[in-house]
């Protein structure tokens, strides 16, 4: 019933040059999800800011939330910047409400989450 | 519109994780025929969704024998949805999750769910079971709340 979860590593340029790494994720995001959301942040380059995509997930559970909460401690021992972009209105809300946005930044788009950096 | 009061819609759940999404779709598509609007038919989305993992998860411990009930029940004024297990039902209420807390490594990342039913749902309460009776949790969705 779950959707497997992908993820995609990408690079863009933020205004000032810098290159910035985008994690994009796909399908779920849920218990099952770990080893791909984990894993894959674990190899990105900690010394450059990353932007979360999550405008092509179609679902996601408090466990998953809690996965996205790992994703930003880790971010935090390394001094990383880590943002957010392509969360549904409700999923805004809830990030909210539980307390992300104190660590990481959600933004409507791509093109905002960039321009924030 | 489709008459919708006074109906229930019942679901049963193999005891497996995703398949609290087959409630969500159900839930969306009542909701909807009452009238809710996209974003309180989300909120009821997820919070059942949550409710279906602890019912799965906790109250029939993953056993692939049990089956997870869910009631839908339309009203006038309200939605309401049982999600019924065959455990004996919560001790006690988790406190708010606190995000400094889970950051530091204090609290653990999970254990949100309750406070995510809690917050965006009308109403929502743990019923403890009985002897030989499972457990369930009620939640309530109002459509007054659009027009205040």
């Amino acid at each position: 019933m779950q959707t497997e979860t992908k993820a995609k590593v990408d690079e863009v340029l933020a205004a000032n040059g810098r290159p910035v790494t985008v994690l994009r994720f796909t399908g779920d995001i849920s218990s099952t999800s770990r080893d791909t959301v984990l894993g894959t942040y674990e190899g990105v380059v900690k010394s450059r800011p990353v932007l979360i995509d999550f405008s092509k997930v179609e679902y996601i559970n408090s466990s998953g939330i809690a996965l996205v909460i790992q994703m930003l401690m880790e971010a935090s021992k390394a001094d990383q910047t880590i943002a957010a972009f392509g969360l549904t209105p409700h999923f805004q809300k809830v990030f909210t409400m539980v307390g992300i946005t104190k660590y990481a930044a959600l933004h409507r788009d791509e093109a905002t989450a960039i321009a924030s950096l | 519109m489709v008459e919708t009061r006074g109906t229930a819609v019942e679901v049963k759940l193999p005891s497996r994780l995703g398949f609290e999404k087959v409630a969500m779709g159900t839930a969306a598509s009542v909701a909807k025929l009452m009238g809710f609007p996209d974003d309180r038919i989300e909120d009821l989305k997820t919070a059942l969704a949550e409710a279906c993992i602890n019912a799965i998860e906790h109250g029939n411990r993953l056993d692939g024998s049990l089956c997870v009930g869910v009631i839908l029940s339309a009203s006038d004024e309200a939605l309401e949805v049982k999600v019924m297990d065959t455990g004996s039902g919560i001790t006690k209420t988790p406190s708010k999750p606190d995000i400094d807390r889970k950051m530091h490594g204090e609290e653990d990342p999970r254990g949100m769910g309750m406070f995510l039913i809690q917050s965006l749902v009308d109403e929502a309460e743990w019923v403890k079971g009985s002897p030989g009776k499972g457990s369930y949790v009620r939640l309530v969705i109002r459509l007054a709340k659009e027009s205040e």
